[in-house]
């Protein structure tokens, strides 16, 4: 029995596994591994030494393991893409190690010149291996399946019986069957050959075009992205303009023009919270109720943008991604004029959204002298004000609104030319309104209440609290490429990884006493079950139609005369 | 941490089903004990048996070198039989036929293996059972945390090798590993991760959620059985290594690696394992890149999660690709397999618990 080897041990051997070899060549497209020897033929000859090697799987395997490791620093370390607070919290405790990540492009890890190198390598070895591959997959249509090695024995799925049917009859039977089973056969010399299941590598070919056209649209998407941010009080609007935006990312190829004309108007806010048990206070749902037009005459119409659910108009989708709540509030001057009425946006600190912000007047105050000045209230929200806890909300709902106001008087900083936090106040030029007892003046207000300035220099009143929300508006062309390009991969792996694909020869000679020796054997690309099951299937249909012949009594065609007692019959090959 | 923690009137129902869920939790805990006691006493009493089949078909197979073929004599009857199939390796490969399993073929080892499938039914179901009462518990699919996430994984990878054992694959010898680790995840899930039932934050709202999280686990499921091949895989080529080469392997290695199936057909069914999840894993980060397209306005952003999974991916590619490129074969390309499950692993508790992210909800 041949068990431990099978190859080079009888003398005879070597032509019979070129034999087999032939029998067993072009079933798949995988490129030929070759041992690394050096060239010795000048520039042309390392060049094509190199490019063999890029090419190659081995080197494929290579960069694939080595895009892996590299993906795992940008986990690990704080990404300024992701998160540049974090990144700016590492550099300040790691001093000695932060500027040696900086150099080695660690804080932006996807976008670096090593990784962005061992994706370009991988890429430049994938479209190098998919070109040859295809030509040759275009031959391997074009040619016929490989005629019957010598030896069909000594293949992986085997099997014989002799026929009173002549051999032509079994010939015609086997290419007639086979063909009906959607093989692509043919009759070759004394033996039918026959291959299936070329749609695998039709998979793997479109699944690695589809990664590199995924590639390409991520790429795409990137340089002509477009991203910005804009917080919207209840009852204003935005329209998609650059100058109308908070803050503003594109890409490089970024076009101001390239923004999809739309405006909306924020309607209404609603956030419900858990209200009891141990997640109090978690967030259930949030959404935005705005009416929306697309391009500069469009419809008013009106929806709901969730999390989640973002608004879709044309190319960008607009987000809902923050919310928080903007007091109103009114100032009046001495003399009772309002010189001041809006809703001031507050930045939310914790989770139960105690809010923190400044109110700015900026002009049209005039103090009790009739000087004109500025204003700036520092204000604190709390949603839900519990007796005895001053300083945090107890709910990020607005079940008992407090706000807490710190009103200072003078230059507000405006006209240095620096831009300013509008939720800070900068407080280098502007002096504190002081309360009888010469204190710096404070007031917890609740909506409808009002706060006296003191000495006439007017009043604070606390009118209510509208809801204000954040919106994410992005535009990242290529979307639809990369998901046709994922779903394409997913087939074609699918089809790459369980289509198996396979040869079958049938070979019907009369033997020496003149009785029909049939012998069928089968070939997978890879070792399968499948592929004797198969066969066993196959050998049953055509037993039929060339029965078995009474055995004489030495069986001269039988290749082996011992039974081999590890020899398995295939599943499924005995069935019926 | 208690089950009690929720103590809400309105919650009352719910609160009584996330009880009846834990109850059937710690009850499955106890039958799986109990499947694990069975698969034990199916090992020791196999171990009576003195098969030694590998190194008799390891020393045998030196001396001819013949071609294996049997030949069905058919005809010399009129009895209308089919020809049978000789299945013969591909060249240089070793031809040790699979070991008769835990049992040994012994009878009483044999019954103890069968209880011990039982048990694991029954525990499958109870916990199965325990799942689908936290889900309804909670009112939606009960992956909102690692405490569900866990629970949910190891019924799956039951669920998969009661499966590969109903659809008469040789799966049979995975009992104990398998046990053994899913007492172990649930015993971590009770402890550590526990968390009182509780809706989702609004970001968690989605189907592709569904989709992306019942999909993750399934093939975290069958990664983990590919993974637990590929160690028995790692195991048994070494001592069939030993044998080929004339050493003597301990007496537990050939008590035990005796009795599984031989090191090509564990490779196999491994690599099939893998492969077959493989298209759906890519989907599943397909389908998470949609989610987060929706929810965060980018469909991929290098969130560890993201790049975890990414990693993976590109692991496991690595590892089909080993499988294809000679000098790579074999032990090598089971190296990958295992690293990749390393990364799988990572991705799920590593991620959530050493690296914070967007993909940090609901407690752990
Ligand atoms: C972006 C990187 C790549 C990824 C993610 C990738 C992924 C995969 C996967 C998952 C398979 C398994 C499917 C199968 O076995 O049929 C595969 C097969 C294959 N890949 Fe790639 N691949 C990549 C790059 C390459 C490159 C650069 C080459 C060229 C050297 C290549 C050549 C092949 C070949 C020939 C097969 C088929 C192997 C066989 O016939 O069994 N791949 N690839």
């Amino acid at each position: 029995m041949s068990k431990t080897t099978t190859t080079g041990a009888s003398p005879d051997a070597a032509p019979d596994d070129q034999d087999i070899g032939a029998a067993g060549s072009q079933l798949s497209t995988a490129p030929a591994e070759e041992a690394p020897n050096l060239p010795s033929l000048g520039v042309i000859g390392w060049a094509r030494w190199f490019w063999r090697q890029l090419t190659s799987m081995r080197v494929a395997l290579l960069l694939l393991l080595l895009l892996a490791l590299g993906a795992i620093p940008g986990s690990l370390i704080p990404q300024t893409g992701v998160d540049a607070t974090k990144v700016a919290d590492f550099e300040k405790s790691h001093p000695t190690l932060a500027p040696i990540y900086d150099k080695l492009g660690l804080f932006h890890v996807y976008s670096s010149v090593w990784f962005s190198a061992i994706y370009i390598l991988l890429f430049v070895s994938l479209i190098g291996c998919i070109v040859p591959r295809t030509w040759q997959f275009v031959g391997q249509l074009r040619s016929r399946p490989p005629r019957a090695p010598k030896r069909l024995t000594r293949l992986p799925a085997y099997t014989t019986w002799r026929t009173g049917a002549e051999p032509e009859q079994v010939h015609e039977a086997a290419l007639a069957l086979l063909k009906k089973r959607r093989f692509r056969a043919h009759l070759s010399g004394d033996a039918v050959a026959a291959e299936k299941g070329y749609l695998r590598e039709v998979g793997n070919l479109a699944f690695h075009i589809a990664l590199i056209v995924m590639l390409v649209a991520f790429a795409w998407g990137q340089l002509f992205k477009s991203e910005g941010n804009k917080l919207v009080v209840e009852g204003d609007g935005f329209s998609n303009t650059l100058s109308q935006y908070d803050d503003f990312k594109s890409g490089n190829l970024f076009h101001a023009d390239d923004l999809v004309p739309f405006s909306f108007t924020l309607n209404k806010f609603t956030g419900t919270y858990e209200t009891s048990g141990p997640n109090k206070g978690t967030p259930r749902l949030y959404q935005a109720s705005v009416t929306y037009s697309e391009g500069a005459y469009g419809k008013d119409r009106k929806t709901l943008v969730k999390v989640n659910h973002p608004l879709e108009i044309g190319d960008a989708k607009v987000y809902l991604t923050a919310h928080g709540y903007a007091p109103m509030v009114t100032v009046r001057d001495g003399k009772g004029n309002v010189v001041y009425r809006d809703a001031a946006p507050m930045l939310p600190l914790d989770s139960n959204v105690t809010s923190t912000g400044v109110v700015k007047v900026f002009d049209g105050y005039k103090n009790a002298k009739g000087v004109s000045e500025q204003l700036g209230i520092q204000t604190f929200l709390l949603p839900t004000y519990v007796k005895g806890n001053e300083v945090a909300s107890q709910f990020p709902a607005l079940l008992n609104p407090v706000l807490n106001l710190t009103p200072y008087h003078g230059d507000l900083g405006v006209n240095s030319g620096i831009p300013q936090s509008v939720y800070q106040l900068d407080k280098r030029h502007m002096k504190g309104f002081k309360d009888s007892k010469g204190a710096q003046l404070r007031a917890n207000l609740r909506p409808g209440e009002t706060m006296k300035l003191p000495n006439g220099a007017g009043s604070v009143t606390y009118d209510g609290t509208k809801e204000w929300a954040n919106f994410q508006v992005v535009q990242e062309p290529g979307g639809g490429w990369a998901l046709a390009g994922a779903l394409t991969a997913i087939f074609g792996l699918a089809a790459s990884l369980f289509i198996q694909r396979r040869r079958v020869w049938v070979r019907a000679v009369k033997g020496a006493d003149g009785v029909t020796v049939v012998e069928m054997a089968g070939l997978g690309r890879s070792e399968s079950a499948k592929v004797p099951e198969e066969l066993g299937d196959l050998a049953g249909v055509l037993y039929e139609q060339a029965p078995g012949a009474p055995d004489t009594a030495a069986d001269p065609a039988d290749p082996s005369h011992s039974a081999d007692p590890h020899v398995v019959p295939a599943e499924g090959a005995e069935k019926k | 941490m208690t089950l009690a923690a929720a103590t809400d009137l309105a919650a009352a129902t719910n609160e009584h089903l996330a009880n009846i869920s834990n109850t059937l939790i710690y009850s499955a805990m106890a039958v799986y004990t109990l499947a694990f006691f069975a698969y034990i006493a199916e090992w020791l009493f196999g171990s009576r048996s003195k098969v030694g089949r590998t190194a008799a078909a390891l020393t045998e197979a030196k001396k001819a070198d013949a071609p294996a073929v049997a030949v069905n004599k058919a005809g010399g009857t009129a009895v209308l039989e089919r020809p049978k199939v000789v299945v013969r390796s591909a060249a240089g490969q070793r031809d040790v036929p699979d070991g008769p399993g835990a049992h040994g073929g012994d009878e009483q080892g044999d019954l103890y293996g069968r209880i011990a499938i039982s048990l694991t039914v029954l525990a499958f179901l109870v916990e199965l059972g325990g799942v689908v009462a936290r889900a309804a518990s909670v009112e939606r699919a009960p992956w909102g945390n690692m405490y569900e996430f866990n629970i949910t994984f190891s019924t799956v990878a039951v669920g998969v090798y009661l499966a590969l054992l109903a659809l008469k694959k040789n799966v049979r010898w995975l009992g104990l590993p398998l046990i053994t680790t899913v007492l172990l995840d649930l015993g971590l899930a009770v402890t550590v991760l526990y968390t009182a039932s509780d809706q989702l934050v609004p970001a968690l709202h989605s189907y592709w959620l569904y989709i992306h999280v019942s999909t993750a686990i399934f093939c975290g499921a069958v990664f983990y059985v590919g993974a637990v091949a590929t160690i028995m895989y790692l195991f048994k080529d070494n001592y069939e290594n030993k044998l080929a080469t004339g050493g003597t392997p301990g007496r537990f290695a050939n008590s035990v690696l005796d009795r599984l199936p031989s090191s090509a057909s564990l490779d196999k069914f491994a690599y099939r394992v893998n492969a077959a999840v493989f298209p759906l894993w890519t989907f599943t980060i397909i389908a998470g890149a949609i989610w987060a397209g929706d929810a965060w306005g980018r469909y991929w952003g290098w969130d560890p999660k993201e790049t975890w999974s990414f990693i993976t991916w590109v692991a496991y590619a690595g590892y089909l690709h080993a499988r294809a490129t000679a000098g790579w074969k074999g032990r090598k390309a089971a190296y990958l397999a295992l690293i990749a499950f390393g990364c799988w692993l990572f991705n799920y508790y590593g991620v959530n618990i050493f690296v914070s992210g967007k993909h940090s909800y609901a407690g752990v």
